[in-house]
């Protein structure tokens, strides 16, 4: 496997016993170490080493967010020139309804938009809204946008390594 | 939900301290004690109101590699070509959504190789051809959702 050296054995075994959430208990990170057979020093230094260098974002807790009355979940995107793509991305990243925010490349001609914004909100309307926004502060540098509404969610388990489900 | 949930979801959304007993001072400041609050944190889960509990790894600077794919599935072979693309361990999330592209997944490989791989076992199991949508550059990732 290609990459098998950029990720070492002790790294690669935390990763995969704690893909799937991190263990239901008072002393999580104790758990953890009985099952991996190290202490629990070397489980807590391993993993503020990987928050350290942002291999780990954080450890926490991700909210289903139709469950919080978050139903509108809408990616906006937009066709920007090039070269204000990163001053634009830039922003609409700041906004406070928008969760992620990239540049990707154009699939044309039936893909032009390269500017992607993640919103939400209780309804509809309020992502609509927020859209508004969004191109109120874009202006003239857009040239044409789309918003597409999440329907359902088909899957949801974030990275598992190893083939583990 | 209830108070207790709004406190734990929304607290917990910003992270969790790296110590012995981590959900101590949590207790503390909600009056109950350590377990009321694992055992909150578990129902949640089976109750799907929270979706995951735990380190939150980014698979690029782990030395993988992360990709937006979309495709656009027939609606009569819509659920089919779903579970193709959810069978793959690769497949981190999928959404179906409104627009002639459909379902939009993101792929998380541990090498930029394997993502290619794992479109063309998807493009040759659905019949659909899969589009990239890999970051090139990112802006502020991170909302906190008021319980």
């Amino acid at each position: 496997m290609e990459c098998t050296s950029e990720i070492d054995g002790g790294t690669r075994r935390l990763v995969t016993a704690t893909q799937g959430g991190l263990p239901l208990c008072v002393r999580p990170y104790a758990a953890l170490a009985e099952q991996l057979g190290v202490s629990q020093d070397e489980v807590l230094a391993r993993l503020s080493d990987m928050i350290g260098d942002g291999r780990i974002r954080r450890i926490a807790a991700v909210p289903n967010h139709y469950a919080l009355g978050f139903r509108a979940n809408g990616m906006s995107v937009w066709d920007v020139a090039d070269e204000d793509a990163s001053s634009c991305g830039r922003e609409v990243g700041e906004l406070p309804f928008v969760s992620h925010c990239y540049l990707r490349p154009r699939h044309l001609p039936h893909w032009p938009y390269n500017l992607f914004a993640m919103v939400h909100g209780h309804c509809r309307e309020e992502v609509e809204a927020q859209v508004e926004r969004i191109s109120g502060i874009l202006g003239g540098r857009q040239r044409a946008h789309d918003v597409l509404y999440s329907k359902r969610i088909l899957k949801k388990t974030g990275m598992r390594l190893n083939g583990g489900t | 939900m209830d108070e207790f949930d709004r406190r734990i979801i929304n607290t917990l959304q910003g992270g969790l301290p790296l110590c012995e007993q981590p959900f101590a001072s949590l207790a503390r400041e909600l009056g109950t004690d350590e377990q009321q609050i694992v055992a909150r944190i578990s129902k949640l889960l089976d109750d799907n109101v929270l979706t995951r509990f735990g380190p939150l790894y980014d698979a690029e600077r782990l030395g993988g590699a992360l990709t937006l794919c979309a495709l656009s599935a027939p609606p009569e072979e819509f659920e089919e070509i779903a579970g193709k693309v959810n069978a793959h361990p690769e497949t981190a999330h999928n959404y179906e959504r409104e627009h002639a592209l459909n379902m939009w997944f993101v792929l998380a490989t541990e090498s930029r190789g394997r993502i290619d791989e794992v479109v063309t076992e998807i493009e040759s199991e659905t019949g659909c051809r899969v589009f990239q949508f890999p970051k090139q550059e990112e802006f502020f990732v991170g909302l906190k959702l008021d319980a």
